[in-house]
């Protein structure tokens, strides 16, 4: 019974203030090969809007990553109900989470993550190739998404030659390759420098202000946290605060 | 099957992984290039010797049986190395020829009798030419398809008288009589071991080259050509056993070839049932054609197998190789699923990458193949080229290679976790 009103109160929720992701009650552990499993997320709630900037804070082992990869559908929570618009993560294959990181989500990594033998062109096409999407198409909307990060001169270049700051805008705009749900920035700018770390914010702001992106930022520096709409602080696997920044509108 | 259609895709991802590493590449595909090429090489060569072969037994002669004394009990077919003492008894005597040449009249067209008389020099006091003084019956002209040029052959008479007639080539001629090549009916002086023997020129035959010669003589002036006299002469004055180790048996083109050389040698072992150590063998072309041909099996097996067995190591290196690439490429193979990757797509990347590295392989294993099958057949005398069946098959083999050693570490890569993948450094 209980159960089952829950159930409904989801629906309602999902129905009524149209949230692009929703997680409840997710719990992650890890079998460490004793009878005592490693819980790493406790009965974690998180709700993001369409169109919202969320951040996400916490020190290393605080469970920060975990929840990074079963929202970037990674990995899989070991109980919960993690909805990406609407489509129940919880009961998808291995194919089908593919498919799901393919379309609803892009990733922006640390450490820029782009495959070094191909051009920064390559890079960007590779998400709508595995989409299937044709060549002449995939190889106009690169250029364009290169084009809109400034890196229009560089398109055929390798990552070897480009800069810290480029490979970034080459990742992000392999991010946008087939127009994401949500845009899952991992530390985007912890290996890069200040002014360019700068850089980079400035474009996440561009893509949330001008084309509405929805945005979760990873990371620890709360500084860059504050510029977000919204903080969530993870600590020992629990969300413990949830602040509203005066960035909301 | 949206995967297969971006096939296209998966071959260029794979090339750039082979052009970024060309020197582990290359070596990857040694083991294939080896075993591709040495097939192609052998196989061509084998092609050309079997030519070579064949043409050499057809001038031999189609309707030739060999009767040869061999050892009892001999596990070889055909000419093998006599071992033990021979004594004249032993040999093949006229009287045994003369009987059979009278029971199987009907068969047989001529009998080749020969023996050498040893090598020296023939002159006319004033220029020589070299020789191999070789002692042959009337037969051997149709045995051996001696084609005469001037004057006549050896013939019966020439023998029973033992005559001191010589059949010389159309060579020694050029070099003992540039001036004046009418011969017929000189004398020349020949010189074997110390002796001097006069004998008159009755006839010109055309010299024919070995079919696989072993040494190339330095110049013309130098080529040892047969000189042919009456077999009887030859042995009056070498002192010689009477009696033959072997003579070859001209039979009538129209008969039964394998019946007859059975026959013959059961004729001849009649006589030697007795004798503790030897007996007789008659081997006709056709046998040996399939002694030929079983020998050529042999050894093309033998070299399948080596082959082969360079495929199989080529292969484990490609998988070898392979699965240190996977390995390498942990955080990009989770990268890509992180991007939206299937299992199949990565999957169908590093097979195809693995059938790249093996296909290139195995044409340039065709091509060295092609090479050195063309250069080793035309040392042979019979250029040959390898037939295009044989590359497109190794070509294709050498796929399937890639496609078998490919698929465990391909599989490996595809089903790696990609949180796992993605964490690895």
């Amino acid at each position: 019974m209980f159960e089952s009103g829950l159930e409904s109160s989801e629906k309602a929720e999902l129905n009524d203030l149209n949230y692009t992701m929703y997680m409840r009650k997710i719990v992650k552990s890890f079998y460490t090969g004793t009878p005592h499993e490693l819980e790493i997320l406790h009965s974690i709630d998180l709700f993001v809007k369409k169109g919202e900037f969320v951040s996400i804070v916490g020190q290393s082992g605080s469970g920060k990553s975990t929840l990074m990869n079963i929202i970037g559908g990674l990995d899989r929570p070991t109980s919960g109900k993690y909805l990406l618009e609407g489509v129940d993560m919880g009961k998808l294959n291995a194919n089908q989470l593919s498919d799901i990181r393919n379309k609803k989500i892009g990733f922006v990594f640390q450490t820029f993550n782009l495959i070094p033998r191909s051009s920064a062109l390559r890079n960007v096409e590779l998400p709508m190739l595995y989409a299937g999407v044709g060549s002449a198409e995939r190889k106009t909307k690169a250029q364009e998404l290169l084009a809109m990060l400034g890196m229009r001169n560089r398109m055929n270049h390798l990552p070897s030659e480009l800069s810290g700051g480029q490979k970034q805008r080459v990742a992000i705009a392999r991010s946008l390759a087939n127009d994401p749900a949500i845009i899952l920035a991992d530390e985007p700018t912890g290996a890069l420098d200040t002014k360019t770390g700068r850089m980079v914010m400035d474009i996440f702001h561009k893509l949330h202000e001008r084309q509405k992106k929805t945005i979760i930022l990873i990371t620890h520096n709360d500084t860059l946290a504050e510029e977000t709409e919204r903080i969530l602080t993870i600590e020992d696997g629990h969300i413990v605060t949830e602040k509203a920044t005066e960035k909301i509108s | 099957m949206g995967d297969l259609i971006y096939l296209k895709e998966n071959l260029l991802i794979a090339w750039e992984g082979i052009v970024s590493n060309k020197v582990r590449a290359l070596l990857t595909m040694l083991g294939i290039i080896i075993g591709i090429g040495a097939v192609i090489a052998i196989v061509t060569v084998g092609n050309a010797m079997a030519d070579s072969v064949s043409e050499s037994m057809s001038k031999l002669g189609v309707t030739n049986v060999l009767v040869a004394l061999q050892n009892k009990n001999s596990t070889d077919i055909g000419l093998s190395f006599l071992s033990g003492s021979l004594t004249e008894s032993d040999l093949i005597s006229d009287d045994m020829i003369e009987k059979y040449s009278e029971l199987f009249k009907d068969n047989i067209e001529a009998i080749s009798l020969s023996n050498v008389g040893g090598a020296g020099q023939a002159g006319d006091g004033k220029s020589y030419a070299n020789v191999t003084l070789l002692g042959v019956n009337e037969g051997y002209e149709t045995a051996n398809n001696v084609s005469m040029l001037e004057g006549r052959f050896i013939r019966e008479n020439d023998l029973k008288s033992r005559r001191y007639v010589a059949v010389v080539s159309d060579k020694f001629v050029n070099n003992l009589f540039p001036s004046n090549p009418d011969c017929l009916g000189k004398e020349i002086k020949i010189d074997t071991s110390g002796s001097i023997q006069t004998f008159t020129i009755i006839g010109v035959y055309q010299y024919e080259p070995p079919m696989m010669a072993t040494s190339v003589a330095a110049s013309d002036k130098e080529l040892r050509t047969f000189l042919y006299i009456p077999i009887s002469t030859v042995n009056m004055i070498t002192s010689a056993d009477e009696g033959y180790l072997a003579i070859t048996v001209n039979s009538k083109s129209n008969i039964n070839m394998s019946k007859f050389s059975t026959d013959t040698r059961d004729f001849f072992n009649a006589y030697y049932t007795k004798n503790p150590k030897f007996e007789v063998s008659a081997i006709s072309l056709d046998s040996m054609l399939s002694i030929v041909s079983d020998v050529m099996g042999t050894l093309s097996v033998a070299v399948s197998v080596i082959a082969g067995i360079s495929l199989v190591v080529g292969g484990i290196g490609i998988m070898n190789i392979m699965l240190v690439s996977v390995t390498e490429r942990t955080k990009e193979i989770g990268m890509r699923k992180a991007l939206g990757a299937r299992n199949l797509s990565i999957q169908i990347q590093f097979i195809v990458e693995a059938v790249i590295v093996s296909g290139l392989g195995g044409i340039i294993g065709a091509l060295l193949g092609f090479g050195l099958g063309f250069i080793g057949s035309s040392l042979l005398g019979h250029p040959k080229f390898p037939s295009v069946g044989i590359i497109v098959i190794s070509v294709l083999f050498s796929m399937l290679i890639g496609i078998f050693f490919g698929f465990y570490p391909a599989n490996k890569a595809a089903n790696l976790e990609p949180v796992e993948a993605l964490r690895y450094e």
